[in-house]
């Protein structure tokens, strides 16, 4: 992954956007460095479009800056700016071959028969698609089509790629091949690039950096693993990836360590938190970062005592459902290494979950 | 065994053999025949055990001769398509922006144009003429704003100040009679355009102009296409607006028509006339929508 320059290649200053009282994006600050891939990740409706939208010059901003590259695109219409977008479900032209959808926005600048001939030859190429220059895309299929819609957005080397739902169109198999396919192109035009999703996976293979959005707002912006590994609030906690969130109060809060008691465990966190002895707090767990055994384990803290509720089986792991002694549930990935147990965990099953004094999330909000 | 399908497909293709190309086979079959005093002589004759197949082509002979004829169908022809380019221009951005406006908006607009229909259009035809002759306040309005001079010049109105029977009352009244039938497919095909191939071309630096010639106009050709048939062939045979708004210069092919079955009373040449009309509109579509079919084919 290329590493992105220092500077802020794309600027977006408190930005808003008021639909008739509604904010649909509501005061976002955010820099983007050339180069980088990054994802605005959220639910539908949390103002990931409108923003992507707006960066295109198809909304205006309420107020607020953006700026491309020290140039301030206000006013800018769409069709000046120097940027380009891959739709949501593509928004080929179907009355256009190939060839022609990919060269229409060459013909727009008034180059030159051979140079849109050479360059779109050289989309093509890329895109892996010179076999089918001369199909309409209703004749393509749904990969081929995303690839059409990638070359035609790269055929003018824009300065900013914006990708809307790049793969939301595809199943589940093609969208997991077609994730790296994508960067690797990406990466080797090396345009800075935003997209926009909804599939938590797809930003975090993707992206170099994540901001994850709800309400209009920014929650948290990092790299995928920070975002996965430290988030910020519950909310983020719980948007990426599976956890388990436990309520409960800081007792303990020194240098190195704190304890944090919960209803059915006592947390020993292998770090000191910011807090008043007394306050609640949330403890985020990932069912991954917690084992299963058969025994009590020695250290009083960080285990607990369920029964397993449910099961499910995803192939190369399996989930638990424990059930612990407050009724509370308690979600335990396991990896599946061996093809079979000889102690197989089952229904019904009394069992020990434990996990390591340093894999916890503290969150304070 | 007779499906559903076939049922459906059955019903309307019996309509149109029944009332439409039953009763072209008769007006066929007399263009051919022998006129005597007040009926037709057979086609088929026994007599003295021979079979007579008399078949009288001369009609149409005459219609090759006689450039009565010639000019009077591509005038027709002429009229039919100066009618159909106003409705283009004229329908085209109408229905363009009724697919634009508000969703709430749009079935006034759609009832808007449809409303004159509601009045018979031989009436409305006939305002025409109060409106136009001279007197009539759109005619003020034109010989005042110097338009009459402009519609002159063009050669649309033989004498300045006069608007009546002429080339442009009755292409006027045509385009008025069949704009909504110009307008109704065009807004069919322009309201399901969809909007975002419309953004996708202004992100690749198009300009809205460009976006319209370059993305609107072919998407929305099977609706151009659409009206103008809808307004082309009926307007070829017209025969109530020439009549009416239509003067001794503006012969159209419908009048013809009517002077060879109702004044002359010679049904043979009328019924010859009617099937040279009906081959010049059928051709040219059967050829067009056999191109069609050849380029959906290849898609």
């Amino acid at each position: 992954m290329s590493a992105p320059d220092k500077a802020a290649f794309l600027q977006m200053q408190d930005v808003v956007k008021d639909f008739n009282g509604f904010k649909a994006v509501n005061n976002v600050s955010l820099d983007i460095a050339k180069g980088e891939i990054f994802a605005l990740l959220g639910s539908s409706g949390c103002g990931k479009s409108t923003l992507l939208r707006m960066l295109a010059g198809f909304e205006t901003p309420t107020s607020g800056r953006i700026v491309l590259d020290g140039v301030d695109l206000a006013g800018m219409p769409p069709h000046e700016r120097p940027m380009n977008m891959m739709f949501q479900s593509y928004a080929l032209f179907p009355h256009l071959t190939v060839w022609d959808n990919i060269a229409f926005g060459l013909r727009r600048e008034g180059l030159p028969k051979e140079r849109v001939a050479e360059r779109v030859e050289a989309m093509l190429k890329l895109v892996q698609l010179a076999k089918y220059a001369t199909r309409k895309p209703h004749q393509l299929s749904g990969g081929q089509q995303q690839r059409v819609a990638l070359a035609r957005s790269l055929a003018k080397q824009p300065q900013l790629l914006l990708l809307d739902e790049p793969l939301g169109a595809l199943d589940k198999k093609l969208r997991e091949e077609t994730q790296i396919e994508l960067v690797n192109i990406i990466e080797s035009v090396g345009v800075t690039c935003v997209m926009v999703t909804h599939d938590q996976e797809e930003a975090m293979t993707m992206a170099s950096r994540i901001a994850v959005m709800s309400e209009g707002r920014f929650l948290q912006v990092g790299a995928p693993g920070d975002i996965y590994e430290t988030p910020a609030t519950r909310f983020v906690a719980d948007f990426i990836g599976n956890v388990n969130l436990m309520d409960g109060t800081l007792d303990v809060d020194e240098a190195d360590h704190c304890i944090i008691g919960c209803a059915d465990c006592r947390h020993y966190v292998g770090h000191g938190i910011t807090g008043i002895i007394g306050m609640p707090v949330t403890v985020a767990l990932r069912p991954e970062k917690i084992h299963l055994t058969r025994h009590q384990p020695a250290d009083a803290f960080n285990s607990v005592r369920g029964t397993i509720k449910e099961m499910a089986y995803f192939g190369s792991f399996t989930v638990y459902h424990l059930e612990l002694a407050s009724k509370a549930r308690l979600k335990v990935s396991m990896t599946n290494i061996q093809r079979h147990r000889d102690d197989e965990y089952t229904w019904g099953d009394e069992v020990w979950a434990h996990w390591s004094r340093s894999s916890h999330v503290v969150l304070t909000q | 065994m007779l499906s559903g399908r076939t049922l459906v497909i059955a019903v309307p293709f019996a309509f149109l053999l029944v009332f439409f190309l039953f009763p072209f086979f008769i007006v066929g079959k007399i263009s051919v025949s022998e006129m005597e005093t007040v009926s037709f002589k057979d086609l088929l004759t026994w007599s003295d055990g021979v079979v007579t197949l008399a078949l009288k082509f001369s009609n149409y002979v005459f219609i090759t001769q006689d450039t009565l004829y010639f000019k009077t169908y591509v005038a027709s022809l002429q009229y039919a398509l100066a009618t159909t380019l106003l409705c283009l221009c004229i329908g085209y951005p109408f229905a363009y922006f009724m697919a634009r406006a508000r969703a709430t908006l749009q079935p006034a607009l759609l009832m808007l144009v449809m409303l004159p229909f509601w009045t018979s259009f031989l009436l409305r035809v006939y305002a025409w003429r109060g409106l136009l002759t001279e007197g009539g306040w759109v005619a003020d309005l034109i010989i005042a704003s110097g338009l009459d001079q402009l519609l002159y010049a063009f050669g649309l109105i033989s004498t300045p100040g006069k608007l009546m029977h002429t080339p442009f009352s009755l292409v006027l009244g045509m385009t008025y009679t069949y704009l909504p039938f110009m307008i109704l497919p065009l807004y069919g095909n322009l309201a399901k355009l969809d909007l975002r191939l419309l953004e996708a071309a202004a992100d690749l630096g198009a300009t809205p102009w460009v976006a319209f010639w370059k993305v609107t106009v072919p998407l929305s050709k099977a609706g151009i296409i659409a009206g103008s048939m809808l307004v082309f062939i009926p307007c070829v045979g017209e025969f109530v607006i020439p009549e009416l708004l239509g003067g001794p210069e503006t012969l159209m092919i419908g009048r013809v028509l009517w002077d060879e079955f109702f004044s002359n009373n010679d049904w043979p040449m009328a019924s010859s006339v009617a099937v040279v009309m009906v081959l010049l509109i059928i051709v040219p579509l059967a050829i067009f929508s056999k191109y069609q079919a050849e380029a959906q084919e290849q898609k």
